[in-house]
């Protein structure tokens, strides 16, 4: 469903992606890992369509779709859906207000009328319910003053109430304790789904002690250097990054 | 010739003329020696400092013939409109061009009433306030006893009624008595783009009397210029807010005096600005008295080639000890062109005070469009959804349900409003 073909991205001038290949199939789970400054975010940042990353050179499909040819919203109603590293903060939009809106510019799109307001609190509860969020905590500014956890949870929730048909979760581990990495796993695998497709990045292998992957691609310099099972993720938390970034040096 | 010889605008010339016209009214002392102030000062320029940004002799070619005074036709024109209007709260008064029609107005709820008597004479150094004083042709005042807790709102509608190039003229006086609670929105309405408005309003505060007030200003006037003067005793309280849709060109200016202790002031507004229209808000608050708590908060979105302007000046009175003031003033300019002016002043001759003030001027942040975007909202929707966050921010401290909500309404139109609009490169 996904295929990444020779992509090059450069940031103000700098290029990050040089020539990178990458498919995921429907119902597939990749995990892309790497060091620090591999390219991993611009990766994710490029498929959802981030302003000021200069493609280059290469392509994006989705399903058929050419995503380069796509504004960000309307590749998310394609079914891009990318969970935040660092979920952005809008003080004086109320998180459940947001909420009601990506759900609703969603299902216009799809010809759907918009949700009734006791249909979506439902489902927002519903959902709530097994990520452990407060509604309390849906009723204040969007992720203003929320803990890291908090956000993350909330990208979750984002992610179960619109029903992706590819997810790019970036870095979601990153500043949870060992409790709340196991509710946002918990989150991923019940949305696992044999026509939904997942590409998780990530650092280190404890997520995927909890999201097991059915790919592990190694990224590095810009690029896909390594390709295999899970077994790939342990002989990285084993060995380190150093024999896949020096081979491309 | 007489003193009036060294003006020179032809708007000055025809102020002085329709003044002498006016006979009888003009003969009253305190009205002359409001002109008088008036005369020799002449309409404003940019090199008077609190008028730098709004140049009112260049802008104003030639004053607009007076209104008259409606006549039945009109009354009952307007009495049709204001009829389809929703009431805000308890009572309504409705003036027409400066002049309160009793029967279009409703009976004022028990502890307030509208007193027959000319307003106080204002010792402000301002010419367009002494213009407003002079020219003013029926001054309406509204007292609400000591003690009163009057808890809906009451409105006052200035609509403006007759066609083309004229000039309005309106005088409020709101005193509110000792330990009293009243809350008053006003709103300007209905005029078209050849009017000219001058409004005078005065805001009393007894001793721990509270007070909310809020302005609409939402037709398409030429110009509009409001003065608002506030005098606070001891322990009162004031929530001022404006929002400011309309107007070619808006002046809003607030003179505050804190005089008894331990007075409390909360000031904000919202301009809305659109294609080359101008809104200027300049206020001074003066703390004459120790422990004193004074706030401003004042918020634009600045489209196409508009500009506004925020100018505030705090003074803290040797002896106005225990101060605490803060000021905030910030804008986003959705346009290239469009511009804001802020100029946060402090004067401060106590040593035992805290006040400070912040100015900031940006655009809608790239980062926040982004991310509602990769959830599948639209851009046009994430702007507004931004923007009506930002402006909501500045009406939630009204404080006040009703009229919060009633402001809230407003703004959602103006901004659909601005969906609707054809802008450049957008056909």
């Amino acid at each position: 469903m996904l295929e990444v073909k020779n992509l090059s991205v450069s940031v103000h001038g700098q290029p990050i992606l040089g020539g990178l290949n990458l498919s995921v199939k429907a119902g597939e789970l990749a995990a892309i890992m790497g060091p620090n400054g591999s390219g991993k975010s611009t990766l994710a940042y490029v498929i959802a369509g981030k302003p000021d990353y200069e493609v280059t050179s290469g392509e994006i499909w989705l399903d058929g779709e050419n995503l380069l040819e796509l504004e960000p919203d309307e590749r998310a109603r394609k079914g891009v859906f990318l969970a935040f590293q660092y979920p952005i903060e809008i003080p004086g939009v109320a998180t459940m207000t947001f909420l009601k809106a990506a759900l609703n510019a969603q299902r216009r799109s799809r010809g759907e009328g918009d949700l009734t307001t006791p249909d979506f609190m439902r489902r927002v509860r519903e959902a709530s319910k097994a990520l452990k969020i407060d509604m309390e905590m849906l009723r204040r500014p969007l992720n203003v003053g929320f803990s890291g956890g908090e956000k993350k949870r909330l990208e979750v929730l984002q992610m179960t109430l619109i029903q992706p048909r590819l997810a790019v979760l970036d870095e979601t581990d990153s500043g949870l304790d060992i409790d709340a990495l196991r509710v946002v796993a918990d989150g991923v695998n019940a949305l696992r789904d044999p026509s939904r497709g997942f590409l998780i990045i990530t650092h280190y292998q404890r997520l995927l002690d909890h999201i097991t992957p059915d790919t592990v691609h190694v990224m590095a310099n810009g690029r896909i250097v390594a390709t295999g099972g899970p077994e790939l993720a342990v002989e990285l938390e084993r060995n380190g990054y150093s024999a896949y970034a020096a081979e491309t040096v | 010739m007489t003193a009036h010889a060294v003006l020179r605008s032809n708007a000055e010339s025809t102020l002085i003329k329709q003044f002498e016209a006016q006979g009888e009214l003009a003969r009253s002392p305190q009205r002359a020696a409001a002109f008088k102030r008036f005369a020799e000062r002449g309409l404003p320029t940019r090199r008077v400092e609190s008028w730098h940004y709004t140049d009112l002799r260049a802008a104003m070619a030639d004053a607009a013939p007076l209104a008259p005074a409606p006549d039945r036709t009109a009354i009952e024109t307007v009495g049709r409109a204001v009829k389809e209007r929703k009431k805000l709260g308890a009572a309504r008064l409705v003036l027409i061009n400066g002049r309160l029609i009793e029967g279009l107005s409703d009976s004022l709820p028990a502890g307030a009433a509208v007193v027959s008597r000319d307003g106080q004479p204002l010792a402000v150094d301002d010419p367009m306030v002494a213009l407003a004083e002079a020219m003013s042709r029926a001054d309406c005042v509204v007292e609400v006893s000591d003690g009163a807790e009057i808890d809906e709102p009451i409105e006052i509608l200035h609509i403006a009624s007759g066609d083309g190039a004229l000039s309005l003229y309106s005088r409020m006086e709101i005193v509110v008595g000792a330990g009293a609670r009243a809350s008053f929105v006003e709103t300007f309405s209905g005029a078209g783009p050849a009017v000219q408005r001058h409004a005078l309003a005065t805001l009393t505060l007894a001793e721990g009397a509270r007070l909310k007030h809020a302005v609409v200003v939402e037709d398409r006037v030429e110009l509009h210029l409001e003065s608002q003067i506030v005098d606070l005793e001891a322990g009162a309280e004031l929530n001022a807010f404006a929002l400011v849709s309309g107007g070619t060109l808006s002046r809003r200016q607030l003179f505050v005096r804190m005089l008894g202790d331990k007075a409390k002031i909360a000031l904000g507004g919202l301009a809305l600005l659109d294609g080359s229209r101008r809104a200027d808000t300049t206020l001074q608050v003066v703390h004459s008295a120790p422990g004193g708590t004074s706030r401003e908060f004042y918020r634009a979105i600045v489209d196409d080639e508009a500009a506004g302007t925020f100018q505030g000046k705090v003074i803290v009175e040797n002896g106005a000890q225990k101060t605490d003031g803060a000021m905030k003033s910030q804008a986003i300019l959705l346009s290239p062109r469009a511009q804001m002016n802020a100029k946060p002043e402090l004067e401060i001759f106590a040593d035992d005070v805290v006040c400070g003030h912040g100015a900031t001027i940006g655009s809608l942040d790239p980062e926040q469009i982004f991310y509602l975007r990769t959830r599948g909202v639209p851009k046009d929707e994430a702007e507004a959804m931004l923007l009506e966050a930002f402006g909501g921010e500045a009406i939630e401290r009204v404080e006040d349900e009703a009229l919060a909500g009633a402001l809230r309404a407003s703004f959602r139109a103006w901004l659909a409003s601005r969906g609707d609009r054809p802008t450049e490169g957008r056909a």
